[in-house]
């Protein structure tokens, strides 16, 4: 093409397969989903051989490891809980994600209908399918999050900008000003002395 | 656990501040420091051949990244924290600016190193490392600033310096090639009409770190980089390649790229949905929060950093930032907010670059309520913690870029807090 004719020629042509090893990102609509599929009791065994440790037999999350699965309307409330089944808003993400970055220390250790049994299975801790629902390349995209309308395009130069904009207060600002909150009772801060 | 930190540093140097102090008046016994000969004046120091890469000398051990091990379930997939309580200038030495990692510092050669593009372009293609050294550079300085930064903070005063409340940010020169250069390489006719398309872009480690930039962006300022500060990109900053996306959120700054695809819309990734997403009030949630809006913070005197040179002259130094132009002024209270006065900006600010500021000031003894209040070229005013979360709550996790205040005692400890 004429508007490319004076490009540096750097690089060389990606072939298909290189493309294919690394291009495996899925979109909310399932493009770039391989196909195969998995059922929930299937993914159950797989997650307890390869998840379980730190996720929890039901999902749940062990120690400060993440949680997978509860906190369904807890957004509004002082401590949510943001799960799969409570915050993500497309099951696409979990696919996604568990194919290229899970088991975490064994990434990309798993084959696709892994993956779908596997995600299966999360839906199932959930509560949002039964035991025997089987996810596949087919159904994964019209399967609708809870959270799906959970979510807003960043507002903040309309809600934000025009209160914060213009000439600010330089004098007799507010009348008093009380300590309400100090670090030092929290005590929570790392030993930063350096014992010499 | 933390009464130690602050208490000794402080009696160490108030000790130290008394005698400078009465030196400083008039001395009555003359300094054997000038007085008789000293080693270092009488013998050798090291020779040049004893230090090819030299490190900060010992007495500097302290001004090191520190980790809050609570605040992770393990130390892969987590945060450190730059010094910049210690800090001044704006350039933020490489070796102790901070890490966040999902899946570790991966070591990735030079001769391993692949990038490519691929998706909606007319060649997809795959550059070698010396491919990218081809290129026409540019050199820009940038703010790298953790969407988390101060993200503790949301709830209430709680970790106690600059360093852990403000030190998920560093401030580089970057050397690289403008993703613009690349991605027109490839070509973009395939794409056919820009201005609704988005790039994927992800790292070489197993966390992948993948997140979509509306394409507007990709094509404004947004560097291929693989160099910071005059060398190689750290390992743990991505050598020998990452991606600096000015003014927003570090979480996009994708470390060891290795690729970039020209899409139709946003993949959703996990970090733009799972995290990187910012919950209000009401349950609702912002997503593509990128922009980080206009901050400051006083690094000295801090909680790290108390006055340990008693009544007189005294400087509040201090950062500011923003990700959407170029710092135009920064005030300063010592009252809590009652009263204001204009810092002096140490260099006219540089768009989404780290400004230095400084008020320089006669301190009466009295204890302070120091605060810091940016105001960048849009007229944005850097908001109070309150007024953020009268529009956000609590639970937003990101950027939070609230008004700072320190309480600095009479004894020149100070304390991180919050004010009415």
């Amino acid at each position: 093409a004429p508007a490319y004719a004076d490009n540096f020629g750097l690089g060389r042509e990606a072939l298909p397969e290189e493309i294919a090893a690394w291009d495996k990102d899925v979109s909310p609509d399932g493009t770039g989903l391989p196909v195969g599929s998995g059922d929930a009791y299937t993914g159950e065994e797989i997650f307890a051989d390869k998840c379980a440790v730190c996720h929890g037999d039901f999902a749940e999350g062990l120690g400060n490891w993440p949680k997978l699965a509860g906190g369904r309307d807890t957004l509004d409330r002082e401590d949510p809980l943001k799960t799969v089944g409570s915050y993500w808003p497309h099951l696409s993400t979990a696919w996604d994600y568990i194919n290229r970055s899970m088991p975490y220390g064994d990434a990309q250790s798993l084959e696709a209908d892994e993956v779908y049994a596997m995600v299966a299975y999360i839906l199932y801790s959930n509560d949002l399918v039964d035991d025997d629902f089987v996810l596949s390349n087919e159904n994964l995209a019209d399967f609708e999050m809870p959270n799906a309308d959970g979510f807003i395009i960043d507002d903040r130069i309309e809600t934000e900008f025009s209160k914060w904009v213009g000439e600010p207060c330089m004098e007799n600002c507010k009348d008093n000003v009380e300590v309400t909150m100090r670090a030092l009772v929290l005590d929570v801060t790392p030993d930063v002395a350096t014992d010499e | 656990m933390s009464n130690g930190p602050s208490r000794r540093t402080f009696l160490r140097g108030a000790a130290a501040g008394t005698a400078l102090v009465a030196g400083a008046a008039h001395a009555n016994t003359p300094d054997p420091l000038i007085t008789e000969v000293q080693p270092w004046a009488s013998g050798f120091g090291d020779g040049v051949d004893v230090t090819p890469y030299g490190l900060p000398i010992e007495y500097e051990a302290d001004v090191i990244r520190r980790n809050v091990e609570w605040l992770t379930a393990d130390t892969i997939s987590s945060i450190n924290f730059t010094p910049i309580h210690a800090l001044d200038g704006t350039i933020t030495p490489q070796g102790c600016a901070f890490e966040r990692h999902h899946s570790g510092a991966i070591e990735l050669r030079k001769e391993d190193y692949r990038l490519m593009i691929n998706g909606l372009v007319d060649r997809p293609l795959v550059f070698s490392y010396a491919d990218l050294e081809r290129f026409p550079r540019e050199n820009h300085v940038y703010f790298c600033e953790c969407a988390a930064n101060t993200g503790m903070e949301w709830a209430g005063a709680q970790l106690n310096g600059a360093q852990f409340t403000h030190g998920m940010i560093h401030n580089m020169e970057y050397t690289g090639v403008p993703l613009r250069t690349l991605l027109e390489e490839a070509g973009l006719d395939t794409a056919g009409d820009l201005s609704d398309k988005w790039v994927f872009v992800e790292g070489a480690d197993a966390s992948s770190n993948g997140r979509s930039i509306p394409m507007e962006k990709a094509l404004d300022d947004v560097l291929i980089a693989f160099k910071a500060n005059g060398e190689a990109l750290r390992k743990e900053h991505g050598y020998p390649v990452r991606l600096v996306v000015p003014g927003w959120e570090g979480n996009m700054w994708v470390k060891w790229i290795r690729r970039i695809e020209v899409m139709d819309g946003p993949v959703e990734s996990r970090e733009e949905t799972s995290k990187y997403t910012d919950t209000l009030e009401d349950g609702t949630s912002r997503k593509w929060t990128w922009a980080m809006d206009a901050k400051s913070v006083v690094t000295s005197p801090s909680p790290q950093s108390p006055i340990t040179h008693g009544k007189g002259p005294l400087v509040i130094s201090g950062l500011a930032w923003t990700g959407r132009g170029a710092i135009t002024r920064v005030d300063v209270s010592k009252d809590g907010g009652k009263t204001w006065e204009t810092a002096r900006l140490a260099k006219p600010g540089e768009k989404m670059a780290l400004t230095r500021f400084y008020l320089d000031t006669e301190w009466d003894g009295e204890e302070m309520f120091l605060q810091s209040r940016a105001i960048d070229e849009t007229g944005y005013v850097q908001p109070t913690k309150t007024q953020l979360r009268e529009v956000r709550g609590l639970n937003s996790i990101y950027h939070n870029n609230g008004i700072q205040t320190w309480w600095v005692r009479a004894n020149g400890e100070a304390e991180n807090v919050e004010v009415s």
